[in-house]
């Protein structure tokens, strides 16, 4: 942005004068603008005081629910009492440290996957050993881990393990089904755009709902699929569909010019694909991708509605403790700055991708 | 006109869009080491017809073949025949994700499976031919149209083609710009490369062509040297078409 000008008579005001400069360009340039900078600040007034003295002056930060109601604010001795049924669940709480490591774990890899300094060939085999180790992490059975049955995970990690695996797994599959509602071959496009468009028309309530209730009933006597496995692929196989559609979109903004020039120099279809067209056409649709990503990661707390104990679900759990029942409000504010911590990191991150990968491009 | 071996032959070639009747019993041949000029007025089919020789576009009936083979459905007759003819566009076409080196390099490392040093070796030496390869680690967007179709020569040249197609390479072009890619085009044109090449500049035309074809209405009208093409056209659309060129 560019440096506001500071009238003559502010700037000899000394300290004062930039912030007023700023208020003037910024807060009060036109009527409507000044309009617009009174009402935020009557709402503000309003809501912020309340707020900040619920949440920080009249709160509880340890104590039990009877100290809560005697100071009158937020009760974050809830959060201090039962932070490990919300993060964990029911996962056996002497094995918890199970969960917490493969939670750090996944951040950890996260954080190394995101960063460009790490895109080395080995990325990859580093990613799958991370995956493998939370998998022990978490089920255990080895290496004189008690076993612990994926119905008793709960809480952050599986979260994560649900949208992670959902959004890593779906994508590759979403370029194929792009690919192949594009392809020459009428049997090929025929195919795809009846999954896309039929993973497309329910609802991801129904599809958990017919992975955790109605699969079953399909499969011949005493073949059962893990509950956890079935919901893991559901989130899969219709995430995929949403992010079809959105590299399809990215696919139709490169011109024609590009595909003829790949084929001109004697590229295969699918070199020409990997090396041309999907890293322009996956370019364009970084904000759609992510926005989807983020859809991904907060729906997977639908899962509740299949008993699985995802972050949402366990805080609930830990809210139907009687004694605590009154504190909802707490509890589901620290859900929700848990998932907004996440979403919010994603958001940045896709910004932060955006401008690096046009770093070089921007004067076409 | 050199009277070596024919190596790209067109024969009967017609070619619909639709209802349109974009080619119209097309026969050509050119020989090794021909410079062959196409013009003719916009929607003539100039463009159909050379991109008909790659395989961007599908003729429907009559033969093509380029180097004894025919382009077909075959996709890996295509893909040969596209290894052995390179293309210009008149839009460059460059990838804007990749460097100008890279741009270079892409086909040679991937097509040709040379090692990635031997590919830039290559590259930096045709970049160097056309006078560009201080920019080999720009991007293709912070150069001008001139040099972008430099570098697009120069990225055909890096798979060792022995034919260039070049489909209107001056006409995005900025006038100034025109002259330092005809340039690189008649250079390559005295050293033997066969080149069939779309385009309006007539005096490029003049002084390089072996053969110009001079295309109306999807039709091949006339086809001679250029001196006798432009001195004593035979036919009536040519005569009409070269007055209007050169009115202006």
């Amino acid at each position: 942005m560019a440096e506001p000008s500071v009238p003559q008579s502010f700037a000899a005001d000394g300290l004062l004068s930039r912030p007023i400069a700023w208020a003037r360009t910024n807060l009060f340039k036109s009527p409507g603008n000044t309009v617009l900078t009174l009402v935020a600040a009557w709402v503000l007034w309003l809501l912020l005081p309340p707020l900040i003295n619920w949440a920080l002056v009249k709160a509880t930060w340890v104590g039990d629910p009877a100290a809560c109601r005697a100071a009158g604010g937020a009760c974050w001795g809830l959060v201090t009492e039962k932070y490990r049924l919300i993060l964990f669940g029911i996962y056996p709480y002497d094995e918890q440290w199970r969960p917490f490591s493969a939670v750090l774990l996944f951040i950890g890899m996260i954080l190394m996957a995101a960063n460009p300094r790490f895109w080395k060939p080995w990325l990859g085999a580093a990613l799958t050993a991370g995956l493998v180790i939370v998998a022990v992490l978490m089920w255990g059975g080895v290496l004189g881990l008690p076993p612990v049955s994926d119905d008793r995970w709960g809480g952050l990690p599986l979260t994560l393990i649900l949208s992670i695996a959902g959004i890593v797994l779906s994508f590759p599959l979403a370029v194929v089904l792009a690919l192949g509602r594009r392809s020459q071959l009428p049997a090929v496009r025929a195919w795809c755009v009846v999954y896309i468009e039929l993973w497309r028309g329910v609802p991801l309530i129904s599809v958990l709902f017919m992975a955790s209730i109605m699969f079953p009933l399909f499969m011949p006597e005493g073949v059962t699929i893990d509950k956890l496995l079935r919901a893991q692929l559901g989130i899969i196989l219709f995430t995929a569909a949403y992010l079809a559609e959105i590299v399809r979109g990215g696919l139709q903004a490169i011109s024609q010019g590009q595909y003829e020039a790949a084929d001109s120099i004697g590229l295969t279809y699918w070199q020409k694909m990997r090396l041309v067209i999907l890293p322009q056409a996956l370019k364009v649709v970084i904000p759609p991708l992510v926005g989807q990503f983020i859809t991904t990661f907060k729906d997977t707390s639908l899962v509740i509605i299949i008993g699985l104990y995802d972050l949402l679900s366990s805080t609930k759990v830990a809210l139907s403790d009687p004694q605590w029942r009154a504190f909802y409000v707490e509890g589901f504010v620290v859900a929700a700055l848990i998932y907004f911590v996440f979403s919010y990191v994603m958001s940045q991150y896709s910004q932060y991708l955006e401008r690096r990968l046009s770093a070089g491009v921007r004067r076409q | 006109m050199p009277k070596d071996e024919v190596v790209i032959s067109l024969k009967d070639v017609n070619k619909w869009y639709g209802t349109f009747h974009a080619l119209r019993d097309i026969n050509l041949d050119v020989r090794k080491g021909e410079r062959v000029v196409v013009a003719g007025p916009s929607g003539s089919g100039k463009s159909t017809m050379i991109r008909c020789i790659n395989r961007l576009e599908e003729h429907q009936s009559g033969t093509i073949q380029v180097n004894g083979t025919e382009v077909s459905n075959d996709v890996k007759a295509v893909e040969k025949v596209r290894r052995e003819v390179g293309m210009v566009f008149q839009q460059f076409n460059l990838f804007p994700h990749l460097t100008v080196l890279e741009n270079l390099t892409l086909a040679p490392i991937w097509v040709k499976h040379m090692p990635k040093a031997e590919a830039s070796d290559i590259a930096m030496k045709y970049l160097e031919r056309v006078q560009i390869h201080e920019q080999a680690k720009k991007y293709p967007g912070q150069l001008s149209g001139g040099q972008q179709q430099r570098v697009a020569i120069a990225r055909s040249l890096c798979m060792r083609p022995s034919i260039m197609l070049f489909d209107e390479p001056t006409s995005a072009l900025d006038p100034e710009m025109i002259k330092e890619v005809l340039d690189v085009m008649v250079e390559l044109a005295e050293e033997g490369m066969t080149m069939v090449c779309v385009t309006h500049e007539m005096g490029f035309a003049r002084t390089v062509a072996d053969t110009v074809v001079f295309m109306a209405d999807g039709q091949i009208v006339e086809m001679n040297t250029p001196s006798e093409l432009f001195g004593n056209p035979k036919e009536e659309r040519t005569r009409q078409f070269l007055s209007q060129i050169i009115r202006h």
